[in-house]
Parts: structure tokens; sequence; C-alpha cells
């Protein structure tokens, strides 16, 4: 038990976590065709929105929620202290939990049903849906089952993934907790492990900087105003065709 | 005065003859790969005709080009706050039914069919899902007023035109099209690049060409919505948008576009023009009826000195602005004022420009007597009993303008905004011109009535004469002033893609994987 316990809280994570970083780094480097969302809403357009809207709002508010209360659960602990806004917050949580299995089972089976998505489909985006669907099932078993997840994720489970990141890794806490919670934390790794191999990674390149970006982008292959004054005809600088 | 150079050109409608040879040369340099088989970067419609995507003119389906509400111009279907929360699901994107599902046929059944009471057929096959389909659409479906009920009718551009019009247009016996090819137009306001969330779009600053780089593209297809055009294609199976790329890799080495050098009617010109980046914005902004105005305003005068020096000042070289010079694009569209940016009112300024169609559209057919030719002919070869001809007599020329086959609010709907005025004055000018030289050529008509037409379409004898030789007698060299690159430089961007022909197309050298 203790060596399994070792191997899916201490080896797992670290080997998810290298894979994903020496992964995704080399794929952003030198494979950037392949950086893609491989949309396939030109394909079919109206099944997808029943999928992919629900699905994407899910899966960020969840994200986030995790992502907050892995950094801040003084905060998250601070807020959950009333317990109106404990409920509040896990009911949102559970709400967009839904959204996000409804979304994944729509993407299914339109995935599945639709011929032409045959053409687009290779088996890992059959593994990412069924890792996710798991994962969000064993989500929402917990919220339901183990309640108030955001206030004890916050004190057992964010010591030990600091435990994890300051590279002293402590499971005795970890190890004790309930089987789903378990198959929960293991899935999460597993799914950060295989992005840099699946479509996944697409989470990685969103177009925030498009906020402040202006709308018209012009590019030079040189500085162009460096290029050539008028008055030195016969600068160092010759100036480039264009 | 921000001078930069921007590679433009001139499509010359009058003497397009909707060959589809530009599609096809297009075709087999670009998209002959596997998800891009549907686009044609370069296609030629029949107008009236609801064109490629269908009905592709209607923003109102495809959200497409930027609008002007209380002042402010934001892009109509994308842009950051609709482009970023419609990224999960685009609603204003168009799929693969409003172009065509592209097929082959299984043309191997012709042979090895085993022997039977019926023919073989070769059954056509989906070249997405490799199954059988019925054809429901392919490039060019409308093509020469094919299935008017469904298509010409559809028109968009009809829709100003009162219903009594509209069924003069279709008359059989006064029926007429003309085609209208199109590629990217390379626009000075695009669309595409303003939509695109990733960036990966953008204008070149040396020639204005507008490029998707195809590694940063992430597939959020915001910029099939945004072009109004609809020129930005999808690629279904890699996962990356694609359009015209003015075939740069050619003109870097001093050759005319594909699309361009095999023009069979000889209708298309390229040349640069110097156009002045600060004034973009205030033209951009401007009122509807405004805006080719503004949009020719933007283009500078080479000839000019001051133009010149801040030209030079911006690192266009001398070789470019001698091009400038020599651009049969701005002898078009500034000297001459004969061409028309296509829609306008899109505000995306266009740098591609059509000389509106004459011919199709005024020409009338008047009965003669035949008799004497028919005559002389051998009567086992073919004999002429068509007592009708094309009226090419003068004589009522600005009254026909008038009661041209084809209303002037439908042209003007196409090419200028909504301005009838100014499609009439195009016309003048291009009937001016066949009235001068028929003058010099044949000499059956006055020299007052030729003069008379020329002064009221506003152009001189030598502007005429110039119109006439770039039009009818135009050498390659003359149709296409390209500036000269460096040959080391078009080495360094040009990488050879013979290797991966029908991978890539793109002048990437590694081989085309698509995404996980």
């Amino acid at each position: 038990m203790n060596a399994l316990n070792n191997f899916f809280f201490i080896a797992l994570p670290y080997m998810a976590l290298v894979i994903f970083l020496v992964g995704s780094i080399y794929r952003f480097t030198y494979k950037g065709f392949q950086f893609s969302s491989l949309s396939s809403q030109f394909l079919e357009g109206r099944k997808l929105f029943y999928g992919s809207v629900p699905f994407h709002w899910g899966v960020i508010f969840l994200f986030l929620g995790h992502l907050i209360a892995f950094l801040f659960p003084r905060e998250v602990l601070a807020w959950n202290s009333q317990p109106v806004r404990l409920m509040i917050l896990e009911i949102t949580a559970f709400i967009f939990g839904i959204s996000m299995l409804v979304g994944l089972v729509n993407l299914l089976v339109r995935r599945y049903t639709t011929p032409r998505l045959k053409f687009v489909t290779n088996k890992m985006d059959l593994v990412i849906y069924l890792l996710l669907i798991f994962q969000t099932v064993m989500g929402l078993w917990i919220a339901y089952n183990f309640r108030w997840g955001s206030s004890w994720f916050s004190t057992l489970l964010t010591p030990y993934l600091n435990s994890i990141f300051t590279l002293q890794p402590d499971i005795t806490v970890v190890s004790l907790l309930p089987l789903t919670v378990k198959l929960h934390i293991i899935g999460a790794f597993v799914i950060i492990g295989l992005i840099p191999f699946s479509r996944l990674i697409h989470f990685l390149v969103p177009p925030i900087d498009y906020i402040w970006r202006p709308y018209q982008q012009v590019r030079w292959y040189w500085g162009r105003r460096k290029v050539r004054s008028p008055r030195t005809p016969w600068s160092v600088q010759r100036p480039k065709n264009n | 005065m921000d001078v930069r150079s921007q590679i433009s050109m001139v499509f010359h409608l009058d003497k397009c003859i909707g060959c589809h040879t530009c599609s096809i040369a297009c075709k087999n340099i670009w998209t002959d790969r596997k998800g891009a088989e549907y686009m044609w970067w370069n296609n030629v419609e029949t107008k009236p005709g609801t064109g490629y995507p269908t009905k592709w003119e209607d923003q109102n389906i495809y959200r497409g080009g930027w609008q002007k509400t209380n002042g402010k111009v934001t892009l109509k279907g994308a842009g950051k706050r609709r482009g970023l929360t419609n990224i999960f699901y685009n609603p204003n994107l168009p799929v693969i039914d409003d172009y065509y599902e592209p097929f082959t046929y299984k043309y191997l059944d012709l042979i090895e069919s085993p022997e039977g009471d019926d023919q073989p057929t070769a059954r056509p096959v989906s070249l997405i899902t490799g199954k059988p389909i019925d054809i429901k659409m392919g490039p060019n479906w409308d093509d020469d007023l094919s299935g008017t009920p469904d298509y010409g009718r559809n028109d968009p551009n009809l829709k100003n035109l009162s219903a009594a019009e509209q069924e003069v247009m279709f008359q059989l016996e006064r029926m007429a099209f003309f085609y209208l090819p199109r590629i990217c137009n390379h626009c000075l306001n695009p669309a595409c690049v303003g939509a695109c969330p990733s960036g990966a779009i953008y204008k070149r600053g040396e020639d204005g060409v507008v490029l998707i780089n195809q590694e940063v593209c992430r597939a959020w297809r915001m910029c099939v919505t945004a072009c109004p055009y609809k020129k930005s294609y999808y690629n279904w199976h890699t996962g990356k948008s694609e359009k015209c790329i003015l075939c740069f890799p050619r003109l870097e080495a001093g050759l005319a576009p594909a699309c361009m050098h095999s023009c069979v009617g000889r209708i298309r010109y390229l040349g640069v023009l110097l156009y002045d980046a600060d004034k973009i914005e205030a033209a951009v902004h401007d009122d509807e009826k405004n805006l080719i105005d503004r949009h020719l305003d933007i283009i500078l005068d080479p000839f000019d000195e001051k133009v010149i020096r801040a030209a030079k000042m911006n690192g266009v070289a001398d070789s470019t602005i001698h091009a400038a010079q020599f651009s049969p694009v701005y002898k078009y569209v500034k000297e001459w004022k004969l061409a028309l940016p296509l829609h306008a009112e899109f505000r995306t300024l266009p740098m591609l420009f059509y000389v509106p169609p004459l011919l199709p559209v005024m020409a009338t057919v008047k009965q003669v007597d035949n008799s004497d030719q028919a005559e002389k002919m051998n009567p086992i070869a073919k004999y002429w009993d068509d007592n009708w001809l094309y009226d090419t007599s003068t004589k009522e020329l600005w009254g026909t303008l008038d009661q041209v086959r084809f209303p002037l609010k439908y042209l003007a709907s196409l090419l200028s905004a909504g301005n009838e005025d100014m499609i009439k004055d195009k016309w003048k000018k291009l009937m001016a011109v066949r009235i001068h030289r028929r003058r010099v050529t044949v000499g059956d008509v006055s020299n007052e009535k030729a003069d008379e037409t020329l002064r009221e379409a506003g152009i001189t004898a030598e502007m005429a004469d110039g119109i006439f030789y770039l039009t009818a007698l135009a050498k390659f060299e003359d149709r296409f002033v390209i500036p000269p690159a460096h040959r080391e430089q078009a080495i360094e961007m040009l990488d050879f893609t013979g290797d991966t022909k029908g991978e890539v197309g793109f002048g990437i050298k590694s081989k085309i994987r698509r995404g996980l």
C-alpha cells in the first residue's frame, strides 16, 4: 500500500510535471505548426454549441477555482467562514461541474455520431474525453459526498501540493484520504502528463494578449527607418529592397 | 506622412472571359492538399449570382467586415469582446456546406468493373469521408447563370432593386452577366488581421501582402468570420487558417502571381502603389458615401518630390519608387480613375481594384440585313441566319447609359458603395476611349463628336490612347511591374518547397503533421 501511495502521489506527480514541462516547451519551440485547438466547428457547426460552450466555461471556472484554493488557501478559508458564502461557492462550483459534464458528454456524442468528424478524430481524443469525464464525475461525486471541498482542499491538499512543488513531498495526509479523492488526484496528474501529447495543449496559448494588442499588425523584415537616410546616401546600411 | 509601398492589383472586368484558368493555376500551386480541396484562393464568380461561399456578400448572414456605429468602427462579427467570448463556439462561422463538400469520382470503377449489362459509372465520393455522396454544390455551381432561380435571383446585390427592375434583369432576351474574379484584396485595414486573437495574421510592411503565420495560428477561426470577402479559409485537416499569399515567393523572385501570369484574357494588372499609412484611420472612419474618395486619397503620387523624399526616409528602395512610377495600377486607379474597389462599404480598404464591365451591360442587339453576307457564303458551310448583331453604333451613347441591361444600381452596390454616378463616370470614360479609337482607326466618327465625348468623360485624347494601350495592347512587362527584390534576400525568404509539395505550400520546409 505504501509503495502504491508513493508511486501515485510522489512519482506520478513528478513524472507528469516533468513530461508536461519538457513536452510543452519542446512542442512550442519546434512544433509550432502542431499548436492548434483543432476546431471541428467547420465540419459540424450546430451540435458543437451544446458541447463546447458548457464544457469550456465549466472547466475554466473549475480550473481557476482549484488554482485559487491552491494559491490563496487562507483567503478561501476566510471567505468560507460564513456558511452563506460557503454555500454560494460550493453550489456555483457544482453547477459549473455539471455544465462541464453535460458539455463533455455532448462533445463525445457529437464526435462519434457525426460521420465527417471521424476523419479529424484520433485515439488520443477519445482517451482525453474519457479521462475528463472520469475526472468530472469524480469531482462531482466528491463535492456531493464529502461536503465543503473548498474548505478541506485548502487545509489538506494545498499543503500536499506545496510539498510537491517545494520538492519535499509529504503524503501522510493524502494517503489517508478516501479512494474517490485519491482517484481524482491521480486523474489530475495523468491529464497534466498527457497535455503535450493531446489537443489539450491549446489551453497553454490562450489569446490573452489580444485584449491589449492594437487591431492592425504590420511587420517588416528589418528596422525600416534605420535602413536608409537620404542625407547620407552611402551609409553603411544599404537600402533594402521592398 | 508615413509612406509605404503596396503591391496592388487591377482587374479589368470587360476583358474577363470567365475561363477559370486563374483559379486552376492557383489551385495547382497552393491548394491541392488535404483539407484545402474546397479552398479557392482565387475564384471567378458569375454576376448576378450568389458566389462562393454562397451569398458571401450578405453580411447579415456572415457578419464580416467593419461597421460604423456611433462614430466608432468595429468588427461586425468578431473583435476583442465578441471574438473572445465566442471563442469556444463562433456563431458566425461558415461551415463546409456553405462552400461545398469537396469530392472526386471513383474513376477506377470505369476500368476495373466486371463485365455486365450496364455501363460502369464513376460515382462521386466525398474527399472528406471517402464515402459516396450526392453532390449538392461544387465550385462555380452557378457559373454562367446556371440555376438562376436559386442563385442569380438571390444575389445580395439585388436587395436595393425593385421587383420590376429585377424582373427586367432576368428576362431571357435581355439577360446579361459578367464575371467577377476574386482573390484576397490585401486590404489596408484588413478585418482578418484585426480579428485574429492569436496575432498570427499580419500585413507585410514591405509590400502589403497579408499573411497568416501557420506556426502561430491556433484555429480560433475568427478571421474566417471577419473577412467580408470570405477569403480566409479554415483548413479542417491541419486546424489552421489559410489565405491567398499573393504568390509572395514568386513576387520576390520577380515573377507575376500564378493567377495573373496565367490570365488568358489578360485582365490582370499588378504594380506598386505608394500610400500614406497616416491617412488610413481617418479614411476608415469616414461616412459611407465618402469612403471611396478617401480610399483613393490615401494613394500617393509617386512623382511628387515630397512623396519620394518621405518614401526614402521610410526605407522604400529607389527601385520600388521607380516601379511605382510605372505602375499600371496607379494609372488605372489614380490617373485615369477607372477602377473601383469591391464593396468599399465593408471598410477594409481593399487594394484590389476593378474596372467596371461595359460591354455585357451596355450592349444591345439590333436587326441587320445579312443577305449580302449570306449570299457570299458556301451553302454547305456555316449559314449565317441570325440577323441580330451587337449594336455598336455610338450615336445614342449617353442616352443608352440609363437603359443598360443591368440597372446601374446593381453595379453601384457591387463596386461603388451605392454611388451610381461613380459607375456612370467610368462607363463614360470607357465609351469615350472606344469612340476616340474609332475615330483614329476607322475614321467614321467626326472629330467634333469624338472630342465632345472625350470632354464629357473628362479625359484627354492622350489619356484615351494610354487607356487603349494598357487595355488592349499591353505586354507582359506593362501589365506586371514588379519591383525587383535582391536575389540574396529572395533566397533567404523562399525555401524550396518542391520536396514537400502537396503537404505544405507555405515556404515551410519541414513536413507538416497535424496536431495531436
